[in-house]
């Protein structure tokens, strides 16, 4: 290749054969390279947000906004917009209650509007069905015809309720999902101790993953170290017992500790004929709390292994010898050398399991019991039995901010790119 | 790692007392997945062993749990075996019908994951891909993401999936998403996109650019250098991530529940209703079927990523 000396070089700067400044050439070239790599991302990427981001925005969505009551009250709910909060109901807002109630009912929506007000008044949707089927003859005054429909029409309560409802968006459904809400005068406040669930099942469900993130790593760590010590074509046998797991069916695995575990299982009747136990005296390992411990540690463990071993394979055997050569026992050479390099495994594998037990839903519900169930448990629960499900996407957006923030760590402390499987 | 001949005598109990530790650690690993696998020849309704299967009398196993797989609900069982009976099971057993959805929306959701999933770990691997970082996280999110928050937010956007264009002035009802085989379909293939993102960019990470180069410069099209040179190099990837992401669709349980019509029954939904209701033994032999199933497809992808490393040169570490 030639030289390019200074008088070669014109007073453009460099150029390009077709006589473009060499700047913009690699500027351009660069700019399509880089065009070229994200159309081929792009196809999935929209796939993903379509099918993914999308839904869960709507959920979010629906945690905020729930139109149960504006919707069908239209009268009411301008009448609460004009009105400022602590304004004593005069006819003219019980004029509008009583026609909307009227058109709700002839609409067959009544149901709808009570269920709504319900969520934060409980005892109120029969309130509005019940008034809603005398509807049609109410007259003037129609104070006087609600009162006689229902005393409970006058009830100050229901009408702050009313009016937080008449709200299509309200943070109320957040404000339930953490135990609080509010007063007549509109102040937050928390609920009656009896009546406080979700903090403390949120509390239960960091606590149990903490546990299964334990059990995890205790059992995880000493496999992976001695699948990482032994010679190849050892530890390789021995990954296929790690892996099977792995791979196998979830609903497979569960099925399975449900057979071993029952109190006619195979583990109750090998204590029972061991004379360990009497017939009578069967323990219930399952169905509880204790159930969804096993099962859960049992199905993340192969999560705990994986980047364990991964970390733990390329670190030399030398590094203990020379500790040991200097005269430390196996215990310090363990503990100040080999350990602090299992560091970013231990990390990486125990927030990903923790991760995944925060948000765990089919074990849970298989084998947990009463007290065995998590948060997604409930959040099922408010989807498909009690239908409410602004509730359900509040108590999702909140479990999700959690799983976000710890993906977050995963990500600056691991990185996504070292995420392994097998 | 043999025991060092300076052992003093307490490291040689320590010794054998690590083993005996991971051994007690494999043995619950593996134990229930190997325990249905007897229990589902049991000739009684137990769920364990009997006398007479520990005494290994052959009267104590049978295929009968099998054979329900077969007969429910409604074939008759005793009847003479001919082309008749076999077409009416194929057509009417619930087994059976789930297995058939299993596989249909399996094959599906992999197809779309594994085009979709390898084109864009081409695009992602390289060093030119802008915002690589948060597009991969975008990317990785739904194997992070708790399925039950996945489920609700498909239940919320199937039931009316046109609400997201209503902008464009179109008929909100325009299709629903829920109870179809498309819904299910897409649903599973965006659970499976992330396995095969991860096991494709993790064989491109060996891949040796020049190769592309050299073949261009020899006068290749992109499109006869991406099938002539990069596919059958990272063609193993690319079938374990396909693998991964059928496996998880064949898996997938809250997602059909949510959004799913019984059209759609699926084998893992008839697992779920099947040990919700009262557990038979009958699940035991679908889960021996399907630990049989895990252990086919656990020794493809062993053998494919050996090949793989083969291919690439990498040494086994």
């Amino acid at each position: 290749m030639a030289d390019i000396t200074a008088s070669e070089i014109p007073a453009g700067g460099l150029v390009t054969s077709d006589g473009r400044p060499l700047k913009t050439a690699l500027a351009d070239a660069q700019a399509r390279a880089k065009r070229r790599a994200f159309l081929l991302v792009a196809p999935l990427l929209v796939f993903v947000v379509v099918t993914f981001i999308v839904p869960i925005g709507q959920m979010m969505h629906q945690s905020i906004y729930n139109d149960g009551f504006s919707a069908n009250m239209p009268r009411i709910t301008a009448w609460f917009a004009e009105n400022p909060i602590g304004t004593e109901p005069d006819e003219t807002a019980f004029e509008a209650l009583a026609l909307d109630v009227r058109d709700s009912a002839a609409a067959k929506t009544i149901g709808v509007v009570g269920t709504r007000v319900n969520y934060e008044m409980s005892g109120t949707r029969s309130l509005f069905t019940s008034t809603g089927r005398k509807a049609k003859d109410f007259s003037e005054p129609y104070h006087e015809a609600l009162r006689a429909a229902d005393a409970k029409w006058d009830n100050p309560e229901l009408w702050a309720t009313m009016r937080q409802v008449s709200r299509a968006y309200s943070p109320n459904f957040f404000l339930a999902a953490l135990d609080l809400t509010r007063d007549t005068q509109g102040n937050i406040v928390r609920v009656p101790e009896e009546r406080q669930v979700y903090v403390n099942l949120f509390i239960k469900t960091f606590g149990l993953g903490l546990l299964i993130t334990f059990t995890c790593f205790l059992l995880g760590f000493p496999i992976a170290h001695l699948l990482a010590i032994l010679p190849l074509r050892w530890s390789n046998l021995l990954m296929i017992l790690v892996l099977l797991p792995f791979w196998t069916s979830l609903l497979v695995r569960t099925t399975s500790w449900m057979v071993l575990l029952q109190q006619q299982g195979v583990l109750n009747s090998l204590l029972v004929w061991s004379g360990i136990i009497g017939d009578d005296g069967r323990i219930q390992m399952i169905y509880n709390q204790t159930g969804t411990i096993i099962a859960m540690t049992h199905i993340l463990l192969p999560f705990m292994i994986l980047p364990l071993y991964s970390v733990m394979r390329p670190i030399p055997p030398s590094y203990v010898r020379a500790a040991r050569s200097l005269g430390a026992t196996s215990w310090t050479a363990f503990r100040r050398v080999y350990l602090p390099q299992t560091l970013p495994g231990i990390g990486a594998g125990s927030l990903l399991v923790f991760i995944l037990a925060v948000g765990y839903y089919i074990t849970p519900a298989l084998v947990g019991g009463a007290s065995g169930q998590l948060i997604s448990n409930l959040i099922a629960f408010h989807m498909q039995d009690s239908l409410n499900w602004s509730l359900a996407a509040a108590l999702a957006a909140l479990l999700l901010a959690a799983v976000l923030v710890l993906y977050w760590l995963y990500d600056r402390l691991v990185g996504i790119d070292n995420l392994k499987l097998g | 790692m043999a025991l060092p001949t300076y052992a003093d005598p307490l490291e040689k109990i320590w010794y054998y007392t690590y083993r005996t530790i991971c051994a007690l650690i494999f043995i619950f690993l593996i134990a229930p997945i190997l325990i249905v696998i007897p229990l589902s020849f049991n000739a009684e309704p137990y769920f364990t062993f009997t006398q007479k299967m520990l005494s290994f009398d052959p009267e104590g196993y049978s295929l009968r749990w099998y054979d329900l797989l077969l007969t429910q609900p409604g074939v008759p069982a005793d009847v003479p075996r001919d082309a008749a009976w076999w077409a009416r099971v194929w057509n009417e057993a619930a087994w059976i019908n789930a297995a058939k959805n299993s596989v249909i929306i399996g094959f599906f959701s992999t197809i779309v994951a594994a085009a979709l999933g390898t084109l864009a770990a081409l695009g992602l691997s390289r060093p030119e891909m802008p915002y690589r970082r948060a597009i991969m996280a975008v990317l990785i999110s739904p194997m992070i993401v708790p399925i039950i928050i996945t489920a609700t937010g498909l239940f919320f956007f199937y039931s009316n999936p046109c609400a997201l264009i209503s902008w464009t002035g179109l008929d909100q009802q325009c299709g629903r998403l829920a109870g179809t085989y498309f819904g299910v379909v897409l649903a599973h293939a965006t659970l499976g996109i992330p396995f095969v993102i991860i096991t494709v960019t993790a064989t491109l990470v060996g891949f040796d650019q020049s190769l592309n180069r050299a073949a261009m410069s020899l006068g290749a099209s992109p499109t006869t250098t991406f099938f002539k040179i990069t596919m059958p190099l990272i063609l193993p990837g690319v079938i374990s991530g396909a693998l991964f992401a059928f496996v998880t669709s064949f898996d997938e349980v809250v997602v059909v529940l949510f959004v799913a019509a019984h059209d759609q029954q699926t084998i893992p939904r008839q697992m779920w209703n099947g040990i919700r209701e009262q557990i038979s033994p009958a699940i035991l032999s679908v889960a021996t079927i399907l630990v049989i199933v895990s252990v086919g497809l656990l020794a493809m992808v062993e053998l494919l990523r050996r090949r793989s490393e083969r291919l690439r040169g990498v040494t086994p570490h």
